[in-house]
């Protein structure tokens, strides 16, 4: 089956001004060669630390930046050059639900207007049309009809989510990117948002991209997973195979660092050292090698590459090759 | 229908009758208030009330000091001044509200046009209107009242030409702000076009302090159209301005002070009132403050 | 528990808005002992942030004020000192750390500038001296390089780092307790694993009690010996840490427990708790919880519960938990 979203060897770096001129003195490679593949109904959980270029692949995805180098197709269909109405076809299909709840909906426009514009936009409806349709979507996700008539201020924090996951759903598209949606809510709203989320999925069978930097709500809704450091891909597998076998130490880092409720079991190990390094300076050879516990001489002088070490699970380290 | 549009607007209505508390406890506010009101009634109600015709010339009364009849005194062709005072009224807030509403509805829209593309296309705009800020506002508006030639449009036009660059700066910087907001990343992921942000998303956010900077250079535009009718740019006799009538006044300044004196005290009424109230307005619906 | 270090006995605070009065926090009671770590947990609005900043007393008054209570520390009533001898404890006596170091810091000046302010402030100490110690401090924290961190501002380091400026900072005038607010929440989760290292072997080697408040279960449940749950603006449980996860028993915690995502098990669907978090201008009657609870009662929505204490050190404000002769007396009525 042709998979719905294609990410080939996405490269975006930013240049960096400095200097009374604002010189162009450096790049900052927020993505440095990723590439993944998604499939309907599926979900790839992307997961990393702060600067690991993670949203970056986001918006690359979504078509709100365009890469240097790589591209995106969906469903074979290359995105980035496209224009007009060939583009405003596949825009309908391409949607996202962003972070924070604050800054996510606009505080002067009515959820009907809100959650009704992407119709409006893309000419997919007009006027009672589209009031029908914004009440069936608020319907779907768990709100009411007369929540079309306010505004967001008067929402908390997990309605206001709602409402764009109802925006984001309301073209029908195949697929739907969740940067962070629920790391700035509570745990128990987090629960109904999740339990949404993946509820949706199941009915509609919608590919998503779920970014986030928590370990355990990536685990809960990916079937598969991607590790991000410093712009590129370290390991990618099926959640359970990830869980049971991580394979590169900064995975397991990661798992390592990670509070368990229980008293019982000591987690939250620091197994590395220092702070994440920003993406500007990159370290020579494997970018993990100066925090690694496991770094031997060639780590510093060659990047391994992303590897298939056991079946559908791959890892970009020299431990194992 | 009424229903829907309460409906619609429930919020946007609970929200001015908090406004409208919190200015009634602001001592500034109120007394602005007070003021813009009276300067409205009277350039509202000058036909009904004005105990005179504005134009109407009585040799016999030149000149007369306040008294009786004419609580404000006669001027040069024995026009009662209280009437053309009030007269004066109207054509200055027509003035102040023509050129805000221009100045502000064209200012407001390249301002926000030009943040939100940003790059090259801000930085032309911006260095456009950097050229139109850097002289002083009268002297430019004397230029273009002069080259337009002197009428009362032509005033507004060219006032209203001077003031666009303020309301284009300030809602560029509130353009710059709301950009980076998520909503704005969102309604791009669903296929609006850049137009279509600026016009529903950006602008509707920065109409509060449109509104507050209009207040504010309603006072200014007041004092600038009076005084393109002082030096005679503006309104043409025998139409009673501020300005004008301040104008000629001066040459009688000496032995008829009243002439002069009360044109030019309303002017500075209305303009303390209108500032003064602006000022409250915009600490009022200052976000923060709001709690 | 050890010895008795700080003692909040039934604290109220309210703050006055527009829309009415908010009662944040009503009939709080809480005891910490010297040296131990007691984890603050609970969602947004429960109050645990608002509890830490009336211990030092910082509640803006105009809107809040501290309506009842006292504050037992050391034996001495904290709301009933002077604002000078409150000012010495601050920093001395108690100090507080909070999330976002950046705003805790002066951007500038630099990060040695500040220290060395703090430590003059507090401790009779010549320049040389101070600056000694803030780079022995700073080397406790494991910073690299301790001496030329001194002269950088606090934009040049990074999030971990900051905190354990900022760790550092309020410890080196050796308080008893310190109270933390979500030191870690903002940082990534191997910077958090390693900033929370430090701060539990530097408070165990002084023996300073820290107060940590966090809306993640997982850190409590690492760090902290005691926990204690909150609820909109009331403490619902009290006990070690390994009893409340094993065996909670206030609904709350328990419904808490079960809708985190764990990655040690293998759940479909995370546990949901019905409704949302009330209005503490008009909360409910009796039991704050009890319109979400499933468990609810006769006395619930009239009574609000007392501690009851199932086990020894495991207390709850919940009727579930009540003794016979409280249930026969509720059933007779």
């Amino acid at each position: 089956m042709e998979p719905v979203i294609e990410a080939r060897d996405l490269v975006k770096y930013f240049p960096i001004h400095s200097g009374v001129f604002g010189r162009h003195v450096d790049y900052l490679k927020a993505v440095d060669g990723v590439s993944f593949a998604l499939h309907r109904g599926e979900t790839l959980g992307l997961v990393g630390e702060s600067g690991c270029g993670k949203t970056t692949v986001g918006y690359l995805v979504l078509n709100l930046l365009s890469p240097d180098r790589g591209t995106v197709r969906f469903k074979g269909v290359d995105v980035p050059g496209l224009r007009g109405k060939a583009l405003r076809e596949i825009r309908r299909n391409l949607q996202v639900v962003f972070q924070d709840p604050q800054s996510s909906l606009d505080p002067r426009m009515l959820v009907k207007k809100t959650v009704g514009a992407p119709l409006e936009v893309n000419r997919l409806a007009r006027g009672a049309e589209v009031v029908r349709r914004v009440q069936a979507m608020l319907a779907e996700v768990g709100l009411s009809e007369e929540h079309a008539y306010r505004y967001p201020h008067e929402f908390s924090g997990g309605q206001r989510q709602r409402i764009g996951i109802a925006r984001a759903l309301i073209t029908g598209p195949e697929f739907v990117v969740f940067d962070e949606p629920t790391s700035a809510l509570d745990v128990s709203v987090q629960a109904q948002i999740l339990n949404l989320v993946k509820d949706l999925q199941r009915r509609h069978g919608y590919a998503y991209l779920f970014i986030s930097h928590d370990l355990s709500v990536i685990k809960h809704m990916s079937h598969r997973i991607a590790v991000m450091y410093l712009g590129i891909i370290v390991e990618t597998a099926a959640t359970g195979d990830l869980f049971a076998e991580p394979l590169h130490p900064y995975t397991r880092a990661l798992m390592s660092a990670l509070p368990l409720p229980d008293p019982g079991k000591r987690t939250m190990l620091a197994v590395v050292a220092g702070d994440v390094p920003s993406p500007v300076n990159l370290p020579a050879g494997c970018r993990f090698h100066p925090r690694c516990p496991e770094a031997r001489e060639i780590c510093r002088r060659s990047a391994p590459e992303l590897r298939e070490v056991k079946a559908g699970h791959r890892a970009a380290c020299h431990l194992y090759e | 229908m009424l229903d829907e549009f309460r409906r619609q607007y429930a919020w946007q209505i609970r929200e001015f009758f908090f406004t409208v508390k919190l200015l009634r406890r602001n001592p500034s506010a109120v007394a602005g208030f007070v003021i813009i009101t009276v300067m409205v009634a009277m350039a509202i109600m000058a036909p009904v009330l004005a105990p005179f015709n504005p134009i109407q010339i009585s040799l016999s009364e030149r000149l007369s000091p306040p008294g009786g009849t004419h609580w404000f005194g006669t001027d040069e062709l024995g026009r009662d001044i209280f009437t053309r005072v009030m007269y004066g009224a109207r054509i200055s807030l027509w003035i102040g509200v023509l050129v805000v509403g221009i100045a502000g509805g064209l200012g407001a829209v390249i301002g926000a046009v030009s943040g939100y593309l940003g790059h090259r296309v801000d930085n032309l705009i911006m260095r456009v209107m950097d050229v139109v800020l850097s002289f002083p506002p009268l002297v430019l508006a004397m230029a273009l009242a002069a080259a337009l030639g002197p009428s009362l449009n032509n005033a507004i036009l060219a006032v209203a030409f001077v003031m666009i660059p303020k309301f284009a700066r300030m809602v560029r910087g509130e353009a710059l702000a709301v950009k980076e907001k998520q909503f704005i990343a969102a309604a791009r992921a669903s296929g609006a076009g850049s137009f279509w942000i600026v016009w529903h998303h950006v602008l509707p956010n920065c109409f509060s302090s449109v509104i507050v900077l209009g207040t504010l250079i309603l006072g200014e535009t007041i004092l600038i159209a009076a005084s393109l009718s002082f030096i005679g740019l503006g309104t043409q006799p025998p139409t009673p301005e501020w300005g004008a009538m301040i104008s000629v006044g001066r040459k009688f300044l000496m032995d008829q002070w009243w002439y002069a004196t009360f044109p030019g005290l309303f002017i500075l009424v209305t303009v303390i009132g209108f500032n003064i109230f602006g000022d409250a307005l915009r600490d009022v619906l200052d976000p923060r403050i709001r709690r | 528990m050890s010895e008795l270090l700080l003692e909040i006995r039934n604290l109220a605070v309210q703050f006055f808005t527009y829309q009415g009065t908010v009662r944040a926090l009503e009939g709080v009671s809480l005891r910490v002992g010297r040296g131990e770590i007691l984890g603050l947990v609970g969602e947004t609005g429960c109050g645990k942030s608002v509890l830490a900043r009336s211990v030092l007393r910082l509640i803006a008054d105009p809107p809040g004020r501290i309506t009842d209570g006292e504050i037992l520390f050391k034996g001495r009533d904290l709301l009933k000192l002077s604002r000078r001898e409150m000012r010495r404890i601050r920093g001395n006596e108690i100090s507080m750390i909070f999330q976002e170091p950046m705003s805790s810091l002066n951007p500038v000046f630099t990060v040695g500038n500040q220290m060395q302010e703090v430590v003059a402030l507090h401790q009779a100490v010549g320049r040389d001296e101070a600056r000694r110690i803030c780079v022995d401090m700073l080397r406790q924290v494991k910073m690299p390089d301790p001496d030329q961190v001194l002269a950088k501002y606090p934009h040049e380091l990074s999030g971990g780092m900051r905190q354990r400026v900022m760790i550092a900072m309020e410890l080196s005038c050796r308080p008893d307790l310190l109270l933390a607010d979500e030191p870690t929440t903002a940082l990534d989760v191997t910077v958090q694993a390693q900033v929370l290292s430090i701060l539990e072997g530097i408070t165990r080697r002084q023996g300073v009690a820290v107060l940590f408040i966090s809306h993640d279960l997982g850190v409590i449940a690492q760090l902290c010996d005691r926990v204690a749950v909150m609820y909109a603006g009331g403490i619902v449980e009290t006990a070690p840490a390994a009893a409340i996860f094993a065996g909670p028993r206030h609904p709350y915690t328990q419904g808490l427990l079960q809708a985190i995502p764990r990655i040690d098990d293998g759940k479909e669907a995370l546990m949901v708790i019905p409704g949302t978090v009330p209005s503490l201008i008009d909360p409910p009657r009796g039991c704050r919880f009890h319109p979400r609870c499933g468990h609810r009662f006769q006395p619930c929505d009239r009574e609000p519960p007392p501690f009851y204490e199932p086990s020894p050190g495991h207390r709850v404000a919940c009727h579930l938990h009540a003794g016979e002769d409280q249930r026969r007396s509720w059933n007779r009525s």
